[in-house]
């Protein structure tokens, strides 16, 4: 029986012939990934456990991210612990403030992972490198201290979905609305303990940006992992950002799949999910009447430099409405220095926004951009769970970053592709 | 290993926001977080939970976000088990991890109501709701984690495999 891609990068990290779909394995790690929440469990765990060194400095990396720079004394503190284990531990891939980014998009850019790679991550959205091709998922602290010890983890081999994209997007249509799309359409566990493998010549024709932002959102259908095939576009991205060597894996002709998706990219229109659920999908052009308060353009889902530019193409020129507080938040210190040579960062002021450092702070309510009672946002982040901005009574809409700009020009969720259509 | 308390029941879709808001994640310390468990859902399960209580659910309990403080705050507010339809993978990871038993079984997880008496056995999968008399068969967990699980969690696993 053929393999998935998934499937086959398994089975080479356990040393295995084959794997099937519920087969338990102890696979070899390329490299085990934590943050400044998930890491201090983990060193304290590692520690506790007797351990004193991690099985290889160059496979194990830290970014501070979620509260960098610390927004208070204990955030302060958890950095602080990270830095001191990193330090003693000689960690090659630490990143801290001045070097820092959002994490899925700074490991990715600095070439830290790559084709090919099995990794885990102390972070739910550790699920982003399958864009280049890499079996990664998101593990817990547990799993991380277990991972910097032996250097390996255990899985169950997934099942697969395999998603078929035709078709090419359309303009203002990204890969955001696409992953949306698909989670409306199979629920935030319809892809539980699954892969989402994507192909098709549809999936030739995105972006990498487009990419990551699919991959990162497949654990939002439960996913163990998404991944898209190696091509040209992922082999140019990786190339001048590493010097390790990748591996392109394929999945086999006759890979056995519990469902197969069709998804026709032209077909695609520009999504919202609505609160409190990811898969509460709707068409921006519905939500007129939704009155906003605040957009958050940035994530590690949508603060690449499409994103900028998407935002870019929208705001320059224009101004926010009034009543709205345009926040926006490139995810790396590459993105922000882009954002500043080719004058999107004045563009971005001029019409009323701020730009942030990178930071994962509004995504998951830690700061910058907390929500009061009754207040809405329309963010390209990930999740729009109760509370998870705010106020429990604040409300999240996920989008894509053309629609977030478009709906901060009207005060209202809009549509992208009826605002600003001359620049 | 046995548990015997009162069901403290949600729907659908738990996320680990609700279970322990990231606002509190700057702490790492159990207690200090546990005292915020659920509170954007159930603001009075803090009050209410005894030790040895019972939290049961449906499907995919503890999606969203890989942190670990989520099963851990449930742990240290002093339930012995949850019980879902189903849980999200990493949830599902952690809790075995850390020693958060949990059990799958839908028809527990639809018949056991809010405020009901609840035994549970965790060797044999066998859940009473002692206030309807209903008796409910869960999946047993595969041999590999019931190893993981008599060692003490993983990273006493690891250390026995060193």
């Amino acid at each position: 029986m053929g393999m998935t891609m998934t499937q086959k990068i398994l089975a080479a990290h356990a040393g295995l012939e084959d794997v099937t779909a519920g087969q338990l394995i102890n696979a070899k790690l390329d490299l085990v990934h934590g943050n400044d929440i998930t890491t201090p469990v983990a060193i304290n765990e590692f520690e506790k456990a007797g351990f004193t060194e991690v099985f290889d400095k160059d496979k194990v990396s830290i970014v501070l991210d979620h509260f960098v720079p610390n927004k208070d004394i204990k955030s302060a503190q958890q950095s602080k612990q990270c830095r001191l284990f990193a330090g003693a531990q000689n960690v090659t891939h630490f990143y801290d403030v001045g070097t820092m980014g959002i994490e899925h998009a700074l490991l990715p850019e600095q070439g830290v992972v790559g084709a090919g790679d099995c990794v885990i991550g102390a972070d739910s959205h550790t699920c982003t490198y399958g864009a280049l091709g890499a079996f990664s998922t998101g593990v817990g602290s547990t799993d991380m201290a277990a991972g910097m010890a032996s250097g390996y983890a255990w899985f169950k081999v997934p099942s697969a979905i395999q998603v078929v994209l035709t078709g090419s997007l359309p303009e203002r249509v990204s890969g955001k609305d696409v992953i949306l799309h698909l989670i409306g359409m199979i629920g935030v566990d319809g892809a539980l303990y699954k892969s989402l493998e994507f192909t098709g010549e549809g999936a030739h024709s995105l972006s990498m940006d487009d990419r990551f932002c699919i991959c990162n959102m497949a654990i939002e259908a439960g996913a163990k992992n998404g991944i898209f095939p190696v091509d040209d576009k992922a082999i140019a991205y990786m190339e001048g950002r590493t010097e390790r060597p990748y591996t392109i894996y394929e999945a086999d002709e006759d890979a056995v799949y519990d469902q197969v998706i069709e998804i026709n990219l032209s077909e695609l229109v520009p999504t919202v999910s609505y609160p409190h659920l990811p898969e509460n999908t709707h068409p921006a052009s519905d939500g007129s009447e939704i009155k906003i308060d605040q957009i958050v353009i940035g994530s590690c889902t949508n603060g690449r430099m499409e994103d900028m530019e998407a935002a870019y193409e929208i705001l320059n020129g224009k101004k926010i409405a009034p009543w709205v507080r345009g926040i926006i938040i490139p995810a790396t210190m590459e993105v922000f220095k882009e954002c500043i040579k080719r004058g999107y960062a004045t563009a971005f002021i001029d019409s009323g926004c701020i730009i942030s450092t990178p930071t994962c702070g509004p995504c998951l309510g830690g700061y910058m951009g907390i929500l009061a009672e009754g207040e809405r946002c329309v963010s390209t982040t990930n999740r729009n769970f109760v509370g998870r901005m705010g106020h429990v009574k604040s409300e999240v809409y996920l989008a894509s970053p053309a629609t977030a700009a478009a709906s901060a020009l009207t005060g209202y969720i809009t549509d992208p592709r009826t605002v600003n259509k001359e620049n | 290993m046995e548990a015997r308390g009162t069901v403290f029941k949600y729907g659908d879709n738990v996320d680990t926001d609700v279970i322990i808001p990231a606002r509190y994640l700057n702490s790492q310390d159990a207690k200090e977080l546990a005292a915020h468990a659920m509170e954007d859902i159930d603001a009075e399960y803090v009050k209410k939970v005894q030790p040895g209580d019972i939290m049961v659910a449906g499907w995919n309990f503890g999606c969203g976000s890989s942190r670990e403080h989520a099963p851990l705050v449930i742990k240290t507010s002093g339930a012995s088990v949850v019980i879902a339809k189903s849980f999200a993978r990493i949830f599902y990871r952690n809790s075995i991890n850390i020693g958060l038993p949990i059990m799958e079984c839908e028809e527990a997880a639809d018949a056991i109501a809010s405020g009901d008496v609840v035994s549970v056995n965790f060797d044999t999968g066998t859940i009473v709701d002692e206030t309807t008399g209903q008796t409910f068969q869960a999946q047993p967990f595969p041999e590999f984690i019931q190893k993981m699980i008599s060692a003490g969690g993983l990273m006493n696993s690891i250390k026995e495999n060193r």
